[in-house]
């Protein structure tokens, strides 16, 4: 027990985390590569067409997962932000500060895929959909967490005022969501819903989660390799990571 | 396989120009964000190495200095 | 407890009252935005009726996010706000004075002077009222979360534009609910459900956001 715990400390530590992360790294990038190929040969190939929505609704099988991912990756980030500012790790700071910028391209992607499924199903680019509209506030929340962090040049002081941002738009994210809904029920009645087909076949359903698994795997690849760059730039000093640039020579 | 014709499949029941705008652009977005870590990369272990070895230069320098004088 | 408070808002009041510049020019920038939407979009009584929530709402925000840098910048840059931090009171209840004191010179006037510019838009007598009540009641959530950014971005460069980005969005739900219980009195249902959310949300900003603002300005001082 005590030794598994030691364990998960060592990797807690940059210098132990920068070799792991450059050894896992092509794991994601291949396991990303299976469910992306799997998610869309059954997505585009396989599942047949919607009744109601026609061809089009083969978007979904890119916006659902780059919707979900833009708010699960949010709220890891304020994870590890978080668990950063009460135990002062470095590295969950510096996890939290690696996934922000693949959050907010996630939640953009959401938007622009969100966009052109609209064209063609309510006829408009933009619906202010509660959905859609909770999504762009998202974005909204990640451009905020990165400019404050890039706009403070301290690295400690940026990874914990970073986290008490991220934690304050996490006890946000309810709120703003619930707002907005209230807000689009009364001004609009009930709209088509994005995701919601009346009746999903499983094929369908089997292509839109190997494709959010793809997303996942993506993210975490993507992640890692933020957190690399993150933890040679912070720790240049140390004999560590001088040692690792001569080893490279 | 649910298409008849690769014709077919490309213009996805005149949805085309919608559903490939969402793959193209998402894709891109997936292939340049590593594509740009990867680079980051390698210039900060580039700039890194630089600093390292002019760091070193002038250890060396110092050290000879009084030997000259 | 309630006496730290009020020395709090006393001090900050006294020390506003010497700049009531900044107070003014907060004002008058209220009454400049909301006068420019009916020169932008037409004098059409029945269209400015429909706008006017929204419009009064979001140059309320507008307005209160111009005070908000000054509310911490000043003890920061004298060292006030190093002693307070190191004083034994806790920091939270400092910084929920300093909300109100922000709240009583720039809300309060806010709200106050919204049903005269409602006027402007030609809206009924009930929709005034509640438009004052919804302003009264939404407010201090706007002083209590701004407070949060105040924090965060003190002393960073860029720190005004900074803050408006980090604070805007947190304040959607105060302008959908504020807006939303003039515009359901506009149109003739009740306001009610609004104003009671809109209760529900500054009562949450008020008494919660002092504390990670506290933490924020630790942060900031080390």
């Amino acid at each position: 027990m005590s030794n598994r715990v030691i364990n998960w400390f060592k990797f807690a530590s940059p210098q132990a985390f920068y070799p792991l992360a450059g050894k896992m790294i092509p794991w994601f990038w291949a396991l990303a590569a299976v469910f992306g190929l799997a998610g869309l040969y059954l997505g585009f190939l396989v599942a047949p067409t919607d009744a109601q929505q026609g061809e089009g609704y083969r978007i979904i099988f890119l916006h659902v997962p780059a919707s979900w991912l833009s708010m699960f990756i949010y709220l890891v980030m304020a994870f590890w932000a978080g668990l950063g500012l009460a135990f002062n790790f470095r590295l969950s700071a510096m996890m939290a500060t690696a996934l922000a910028p693949t959050g907010a391209l996630f939640a953009f992607l959401s938007l622009w895929t969100g966009a052109l499924w609209g064209k063609p199903m309510w006829g408009t680019w933009w619906v202010w959909d509660a959905r859609l509209t909770s999504e762009l506030i998202l974005l909204f929340l990640y451009v905020g967490f990165i400019a404050l962090q890039s706009a403070i040049d301290d690295a400690r002081r940026a990874d914990r005022a970073g986290a008490i941002l991220a934690l304050v738009g996490v006890v946000n994210v309810p709120i703003i969501y619930f707002s907005v809904k209230w807000w689009n029920t009364l001004h609009q009645g009930s709209s088509v819903s994005l995701t919601k087909s009346p009746s999903m076949a499983t094929t369908m359903l089997w292509g839109m989660l190997l494709c959010a698994l793809a997303c996942w795997m993506y993210a975490i690849a993507v992640a890692l390799m933020r957190v690399r760059t993150i933890i040679l730039e912070r720790e240049r000093h140390t004999d560590w990571v001088r040692a690792e640039l001569i080893g490279k020579e | 396989m649910y298409w008849s014709s690769f014709s077919e499949f490309l213009a996805m029941g005149n949805h085309g120009v919608y559903v490939w705008g969402s793959v193209i652009v998402m894709a891109i977005a997936m292939i340049v964000e590593p594509l740009l870590l990867i680079r980051g990369q390698k210039s900060l272990v580039a700039r890194l190495k630089r600093q390292l070895r002019a760091e070193r230069q002038d250890n060396h320098a110092d050290r000879s200095t009084p030997l000259q004088g | 407890m309630l006496k730290l408070i009020v020395a709090v808002v006393a001090r900050d009041l006294h020390l506003a009252m010497r700049r009531r510049a900044d107070i003014v020019s907060a004002l008058f920038f209220f009454i400049i935005v909301v006068s420019l939407f009916p020169l932008g979009v037409g004098p059409e009584p029945a269209l400015l009726r429909q706008l006017a929530p929204g419009v009064l709402w979001v140059a309320a925000l507008l307005a209160t996010m111009l005070s908000l840098p000054r509310l911490f910048a000043d003890d920061y840059r004298d060292g006030t706000l190093e002693q307070l931090a190191l004083a034994p009171q806790p920091l939270g209840l400092i910084v929920l004075g300093k909300v109100i004191a922000h709240w009583l010179v720039s809300g309060l006037p806010l709200a106050l002077l919204a049903p005269v510019l409602g006027l402007q838009f030609d809206l009924s007598r009930d929709a005034l009222w509640v438009l004052t009540g919804s302003l009264l009641l939404g407010t201090p959530a706007l002083s209590g979360i701004g407070a949060i950014g105040a924090a965060l971005t003190l002393g960073v460069r860029g720190g005004g534009v900074l803050l408006s980005l980090l604070v805007l969005p947190l304040y959607i739900p105060v302008l959908i609910f504020g807006a939303g219980a003039v515009d359901a009195t506009v149109t003739g249902l009740g306001a009610q459900a609004h104003l009671s959310l809109l209760a529900a949300l500054t009562l949450c900003g008020v008494f919660f956001a002092p504390w990670p603002t506290a933490a924020a300005l630790r942060i900031a001082l080390e």
